[in-house]
């Protein structure tokens, strides 16, 4: 009887020890060499996040060359794709041959432009709008990034939701509606009044519509924090906090599981809309319909978010990189890009073709989405200014409109500690 | 109270080295004397007797300092230095990033929000393992089957529990929520209320290990002999005396084992909170931001290398600290129970 015991003991810890080392071997498969693939060629990878609408353009260079056979990787939300960035920065290994890079991190990163192969190429000079791609570049001129989108933003509404509530529905005649942010609000009390759903999906992306609306929001010129003290950065959160406790909001947090899901539950009615959301929105509401995009925006114009494609000095095969980043940000790819997903182009001869002016976004219910961004960006006055520490402090901000959304503290509580948090970042 | 007898050894006693070298001493090779060998012969020889015990260890103590001492004298530098993640080593400055450490409000928060999770975690884990054990070691139908399936939430990679969990535990859409409504409840703010959030990221913590942990219970109480439990139940013992009064007290170095480990993996605790929402700092207000989270901000978010390794050393710290008075704790609980 004994020695069953032992046996079955000992069967037992077999069995323990059988799966440790199938997890072992199993987190050791992760590991896989980069190099050149069976047949020879080079494999080249390409690091984005949220939608680039890129999955066409990779399947189309691969069929077109011989030399090098390129694949995406994703990030869901740029926040983890920025995590990822860092670390293996830091460590000196593990990126990408091409890493995309968000505008609110740009600053950052120049700080670091040693990291990054140097694109400038006469070939390429006058690609980009000049400010884009003069925000990419150091003062020795050195280029760190090829640009890919910019952020033009409209208004996406719900015209089902808009019916029910006895609002216009027709996408001209919202248009009208929100000249200014009074009169978006002003519209959107209306709504809330006639309707369960809210008017606006995140308090903290209506705040970042505004804050993309200042030039110079948390740091100035010199990229001095100024953001305790600058008045329009009280101003826009004193505004949505307020708003969000008359039943603006959500009170959801962007990019959340339930910001997610209340796409698919009639959540909210009208959301900024840049054109890199379109094809976020699309993913998100699978299946709803109703949904159309307007050519307005309140205050005038805004521009969010936008990005641009590096090749870090870590890579092994920079120059394939260079050349696989340089055909991607081509208008002509650019257009392809803005079709599959939304991302409006950033290079002025994109801007002219007359493919992305007729083209249209069936999922927004035909609207001429190429025309529609290419007016709003048109609308642009000025490129509003992010220093180094834009991306940390608007974590602080939007975690301080946060708190107030949840309850977890009043407004005067909560930019207090919003204030202190931005004095932790130094 | 006395441990003389304490099983306790046996965890220890398996990589002990000096053991080793005391025993080939005496074995000699049966021809060595048939011919006088040769001094190079007898100097091999020696050698042999000498240094083989240590080659034959040297293995893991050459592995564990290369990834066990090197990462902790290397993180004790960093950490009384300036260094930027991307900047690298700055200057000097003694206990500065200690100092600072200490003095940040968030710290102090997420050592809270640690020990909470810490404690809503591991004990009910271990207690149910017990229990879990206990069962799967009577005689049951099936038996694999059941050993097996208590193991497949330990299958399952951290990350994916964190997001299936996260949306089970959403506060507007998550089922958890829709059921508690469906049946007249209040919907609970999982991602907002501190306690809440704690109690769900526990139940992630404790889904994930409860069955690995009771695996390891259960290889220890089979090697316990049935005749103590025969004996046992002549003198009138109920199950429940038994396992009180025989499985408990002979299960004693799993127990410490289970524990132990419990400890360290429950304050080291960071992919359930860091994947419970999707910016990774813990809430809007740090509601669950645990220390290796705290840890992670600072050297990733705040890129300061210097403060995160202050942090790690005092988490390495703390832990010591409370797996020695879970050590002793737990050792006292063994022995009552073997007294009684």
């Amino acid at each position: 009887m004994h020695t069953q015991n032992t046996r079955r003991a000992r069967l037992v810890t077999g069995a323990l020890m059988a799966l440790t080392l199938t997890m072992t071997a199993a987190a050791c498969g992760g590991g896989d060499s980069d190099d050149a693939g069976a047949d020879g060629k080079i494999k080249l990878t390409v690091a984005t996040f949220n939608e680039f609408g890129y999955e066409g353009l990779i399947e189309e260079y691969n069929a077109m060359q011989d030399e090098v056979v390129v694949e995406q990787k994703k990030a869901g939300t740029a926040n983890e794709h920025q995590d990822n960035l860092y670390t293996k920065l830091a460590a000196g290994s593990g990126l990408s041959d091409i890493e995309a890079i968000e505008v609110d991190w740009l600053a950052a990163l120049m700080e670091e432009s040693d990291a990054f192969a140097d694109l400038s190429d006469p070939e390429v000079e006058g690609r980009w709008l000049d400010w884009k791609a003069e925000a990419a570049t150091t003062e020795d001129g050195t280029l760190i990034g090829y640009g890919t989108d910019i952020g033009p933003e409209g208004i996406c509404y719900r015209s089902d939701l808009f019916k029910q509530a006895g609002l216009p529905t027709d996408r001209e005649e919202v248009a009208t509606m929100f000249t200014t942010w009074d009169d978006y609000f002003a519209a959107g009390r209306d709504f809330v009044e006639k309707s369960d759903a809210a008017w606006y999906d995140a308090s903290g992306a209506t705040a970042q519509a505004m804050v993309n609306q200042t030039e110079y929001s948390f740091e100035d010129e010199d990229n001095t924090v100024i953001a305790a003290d600058n008045p329009e950065v009280k101003a826009i959160f004193d505004t949505v906090t307020s708003l969000s406790q008359e039943g603006l909001s959500t009170n959801l947090v962007q990019w959340s599981e339930d910001w997610t899901a209340s796409f698919q539950n009639n959540g909210f009615a009208t959301m900024a809309c840049p054109g890199w959301m379109l094809g976020v929105i699309e993913g998100n509401a699978e299946g709803v319909k109703g949904w159309d995009i307007a050519n307005v925006f309140p205050g005038g114009a805004g521009l969010w978010g936008g990005s641009y494609l590096t090749v870090p000095k870590q890579g092994e095969h920079q120059e394939e990189a260079m050349e696989l980043a340089k055909w991607l940000t081509a208008p002509e790819q650019q257009i392809q890009a803005f079709e599959a997903k939304g991302t409006f182009p950033s290079q002025p001869e994109a801007l002219e073709d007359p493919v992305l002016m007729e083209s249209t976004n069936a999922f927004f219910n035909d609207a001429p989405t190429g025309e529609i961004l290419a007016e709003r960006a048109e609308a642009i006055e000025f490129i509003p200014h992010k220093g180094p520490k834009y991306a940390d402090i608007n974590t602080a901000f939007q975690q301080a409109i946060q708190r107030v959304d949840e309850g977890k503290e009043s407004a005067d509580e909560a930019w207090q500690s919003f204030l202190a948090d931005v004095e932790r970042l130094g | 109270m006395t441990l003389d007898s304490s099983p306790v050894k046996v965890l220890g006693g398996g990589g002990d080295p000096t053991g080793a070298t005391a025993s080939p001493a005496g074995v000699r090779p049966p021809d060595a004397a048939r011919r006088p060998p040769s001094a190079w012969r007898r100097r091999v020889s020696r050698w042999d007797a000498t240094f083989s015990p240590y080659l034959y260890v040297c293995p893991f103590f050459v592995l564990f300092a290369l990834v066990g001492v090197f990462p902790l004298i290397y993180t004790a530098y960093v950490s009384v230095h300036e260094w930027g993640l991307l900047g690298g080593k700055g200057d000097f400055i003694g206990l500065d990033n200690y100092a600072r450490v200490v003095e940040d409000r968030y710290f102090w928060n997420a050592l809270r929000n640690t020990l909470s999770i810490f404690v809503l975690s591991s004990v009910p884990q271990v207690i149910i393992a017990l229990v879990l054990a206990g069962l799967l070691d009577a005689q049951l139908r099936f038996s694999s089957l059941w050993r097996m399936s208590v193991l497949i939430p330990f299958v399952v990679a951290p990350a994916a529990v964190a997001l299936i969990f996260g949306n089970v535990f959403g506060d507007r859409y998550g089922l958890v929520n829709e059921m508690l409504v469906a049946i007249g409840f209040d919907p609970i703010r999982w991602h907002v209320n501190t306690a809440a959030s704690h109690v769900a990221i526990a139940s992630m913590v404790n889904w994930r290990w409860t069955g690995y942990n009771a695996l390891i219970f259960l290889a220890a109480m089979q090697a316990v002999p049935r005749e103590l439990y025969e004996s046992a139940a002549l003198d009138g013992a109920g199950r429940v005396r038994q396992f009180l009064s025989v499985t408990l007290p002979l299960i004693r170095p799993t127990l410490l084992f289970v524990i132990i480990t419990s400890t360290i993996g429950g304050l080291q605790i960071f992919a359930e909170p860091r994947l419970f929402d999707t910016q990774g700092l813990g809430g809007s207000d740090r509601q669950y931001q645990t220390l290796t989270m705290y840890l992670w901000e600072l050297g990733w978010r705040v890129r300061d290398l210097g403060m995160a390794s202050a942090v790690a050393w005092l988490l390495f710290l703390i832990i010591i600290v409370v797996a020695l008075v879970n050590l002793a704790v737990s050792r006292r609980v063994g022995t009552l129970g073997g007294r009684r």
